[in-house]
């Protein structure tokens, strides 16, 4: 089967950019979902009446639905209720939804698994809440979520191929528009393969990495 | 009469790293022998090498006139050794009585009736007849491995091994298991005991047996080994055991 | 307004309803290939056999590297290309969804028998249990509580993932949800409406798992 490389080159700049697109998504995603899981472990750990609740039914909403109808509700039918949001946008908004629920309950499960003993040494020398949370439970509870934090960064990166569906110029929608303008299939599948194996792959083997750092690092608890 | 459990010129070897160095051991039916020793110097291998949880690489293991190699059908042998381990593992997701019938029902083939008599009467005899129904979750560290005693017991096995079964209880849970055993060895079953319980060691066995380095290093009687030890390794052992005991005052009184 | 929605839903409803089957079945046939896959792939790794235990995991890493939907866009596109073979949309979303199910049931599978403590096989061999009674009475059913949580949402994750068929050509409920907006413009209901349907469809799921959880809880 013969593969035309002169095609796969002249489409290197396209697809360098599509990189980009997919980086930058993928990184805007994960700060905005991180702030949101921050805020909503905030709110949890003080119990801040009818919003804790809220964040709860936030998680199951989040979570139990598919990324795919989040954006297609957004992108498609916000407009005819006068709210209209480009594909880039309605991309954002919808990772954010989703990735802030899976961040936190990774955050909760993190706080959890902080022993009492912590926050009870903590109060015997006097600290406030606030800065209990800031300075005792957050750290070592991002320590301890770290390498499911690491997993769903990674996950958030993969999910960016789904908004391909919202015409967002990443890996995946630049590839089918080359395939549907030159019907050069094999060299686009080709391509869009090799990206996902030399910008996956390596992410996983650093999550196994800091899996087995942190293992190692664990004090008996 | 010959003895129920020979051990000649045993060893093993944890890859390259001697574990049991030639040890010979000869223990008679119904006698109770308490192995001693430091950590690490092979004394809970020994003990597995018993029921073929691990295997020696050398020497001739015979248990009740049989020699048992290496590919010897261990299943045969384990109904007739019992052991007990020290985090008692019991199977959680079964009842007390149906961890103890497990055996006698499954491997043992034995009427439910058969099995469920014997299995009552042993929990009484530890006084856990009312647990009967509960799972294992809901007992005390203590409970439980007086259940795991039960669990091996109901096998009718000729020797029982019991692999530091106190080491991981509450001090307050310590009695009701080590009575148990002193039962045990007042009704004349064999046992063969590792533990760190100086007191007990000495009340309960008729042989204590030190061990250093993979080896034997002394074998005698509890009163002459305890008074009157022979080797130095022995000595010192003894001395850090009894640096607790008779700990010096803290202030001048 | 609100009635006029509710309206055009019972209309619609036995449109709707071939959707959702079509999607139900994607979901439901996945499920099922990945089980009898994941306990395959689990007790394979769980051998230690040197080279099983490495197709297994080229095959785990590959799925775990490259997103779903490009796999679908692989097997969708790909395989016409490189077998000559045509598979229609459903079938395609079955595949790819199977084999990727497979190989997260399968961790699932392998780490709950991994995370029982060796001392219950021994305790097991000490009174006298061969393997298959080993197995069968004291390891797998301790490997069943300690999986399901864990594969009911491996299960919920197909399910979700399901959705993205409509986007190689299949007629799911996503399709025809998209076929009712572009006759009456009702974006808002439908694409509510698909959000109900995905959320009932999970929810129970994952409930159902932390009830479980919790009354498993043995350690």
């Amino acid at each position: 089967m013969a593969f035309d490389v002169e095609f796969v080159v002249s489409t290197l700049p396209a697809f360098v950019s599509a990189v980009g697109v997919t980086l930058q998504v993928g990184f805007i995603a994960i700060g905005t979902s991180l702030c949101v899981a921050l805020i909503n472990a905030a709110i949890t750990a003080f119990s801040v009446p009818i919003l804790r609740p809220l964040v709860r039914v936030y998680v199951e909403l989040a979570r139990n639905t598919p990324l795919l109808i989040q954006l297609f509700f957004i992108y498609f039918a916000l407009p005819t209720l006068g709210i209209r949001i480009s594909g880039f946008a309605s991309a954002i908004i919808a990772m954010t939804f989703m990735g802030g629920a899976y961040l936190t309950e990774i955050l909760r499960a993190g706080i959890d698994a902080v022993p009492k003993s912590q926050i009870e040494s903590g109060l015997s020398i006097g600290l406030s809440r606030w800065q209990l949370l800031r300075h005792v439970i957050l750290p070592q509870a991002g320590i301890l979520s770290l390498p499911a934090l690491f997993a769903n960064f990674i996950f958030l990166l993969k999910e960016t191929t789904v908004v391909s569906a919202v015409a967002v110029p990443e890996i995946l929608y630049t590839t089918k528009s080359y395939i549907a303008l030159y019907y050069k299939t094999y060299e686009m599948l080709a391509v869009m393969t090799g990206l996902c194996v030399l910008l996956f792959v390596p992410l996983s083997l650093l999550l196994r990495l800091i899996e087995r750092r942190l293992q190692h690092g664990q004090f008996g608890s | 009469m010959s003895p129920l459990i020979e051990l000649t010129r045993f060893s093993k070897n944890f890859g390259s790293v001697p574990v049991l160095q030639d040890v010979d051991l000869s223990v008679r039916e119904g006698e109770v022998v308490v192995i001693l020793g430091p950590s690490g110097c092979g004394k809970s291998t020994l003990l597995r090498c018993l029921n073929g949880l691990e295997l020696g690489h050398a020497g001739q293991y015979c248990f009740a006139g049989q020699n048992l190699p290496a590919n010897t059908d261990w299943r045969q042998v384990r109904q007739q050794i019992g052991m007990v381990f020290q985090s008692y593992h019991l199977f959680p997701h079964m009842t007390v009585l149906e961890n103890i019938l497990l055996g006698p029902l499954s491997v043992q083939k034995r009427t439910r009736v058969d099995a469920q008599q014997q299995a009552e009467t042993l929990l009484s005899r530890v006084g856990l007849l009312d647990k009967r129904d509960t799972y294992p979750r809901e007992l005390s560290g203590g409970q439980q491995q007086r259940i795991a005693i039960v669990r091996a017991l109901c096998m009718n096995p000729r020797v029982m091994l019991f692999d530091e079964v106190t080491a991981a209880l509450d001090p307050e849970m310590v009695k009701e298991v080590l009575e148990v055993i002193l039962d045990l060895a007042r009704s004349g079953m064999t046992l063969l005991i590792v533990t760190h319980e100086m007191a007990f060691a000495r009340a309960v066995a008729d042989r204590i047996l030190f061990m250093d380095g993979g080896r034997i290093a002394e074998q005698s009687d509890p009163e002459s080994f305890f008074s009157a030890p022979q080797t130095a390794r022995a000595q010192q052992f003894l001395e850090k055991f009894s640096y607790v005991e008779n700990m010096p005052k803290r202030k001048a009184s | 307004m609100a009635s006029s929605g509710l309206e055009l839903l019972w209309v619609s409803a036995p449109q709707l309803a071939q959707g959702i089957g079509r999607t139900l079945g994607i979901s439901l046939l996945a499920i099922a290939f990945s089980s009898v896959g994941g306990v395959i792939y689990g007790v394979l790794r769980n051998l230690g056999v040197r080279w099983i235990d490495g197709v297994l995991l080229v095959y785990l890493e590959l799925f775990r590297a490259i997103p779903v939907l490009v796999w679908l866009y692989l097997f969708f596109f790909g395989l016409p290309i490189f077998l000559g073979w045509s598979i229609p949309g459903f079938w395609c979303a079955v595949l790819v969804l199977s084999l990727w199910g497979a190989s997260e049931t399968g961790e699932v599978v392998r780490g709950a028998l991994r995370s029982i403590p060796r001392g219950q096989r021994e305790a097991g061999l000490a009174i006298g249990l061969g393997p298959l009674q080993l197995y069968g009475r004291v390891l797998l059913p301790q490997a069943l509580r300690r999986m399901t949580p864990p594969l009911i949402n491996v299960f919920t994750r197909l399910i979700k993932t399901s959705s993205l068929a409509v986007l190689i050509g299949v007629v799911d409920v996503i399709k025809i949800g998209q076929q009712i907006i572009e006759r009456t413009y009702e974006s808002v209901l439908i694409y509510g409406f698909l959000f109900v349907f995905f959320f009932l469809a999970c929810y129970p799921l994952s409930a159902a798992s932390r009830v479980l959880e919790r009354r498993w809880n043995h350690s």
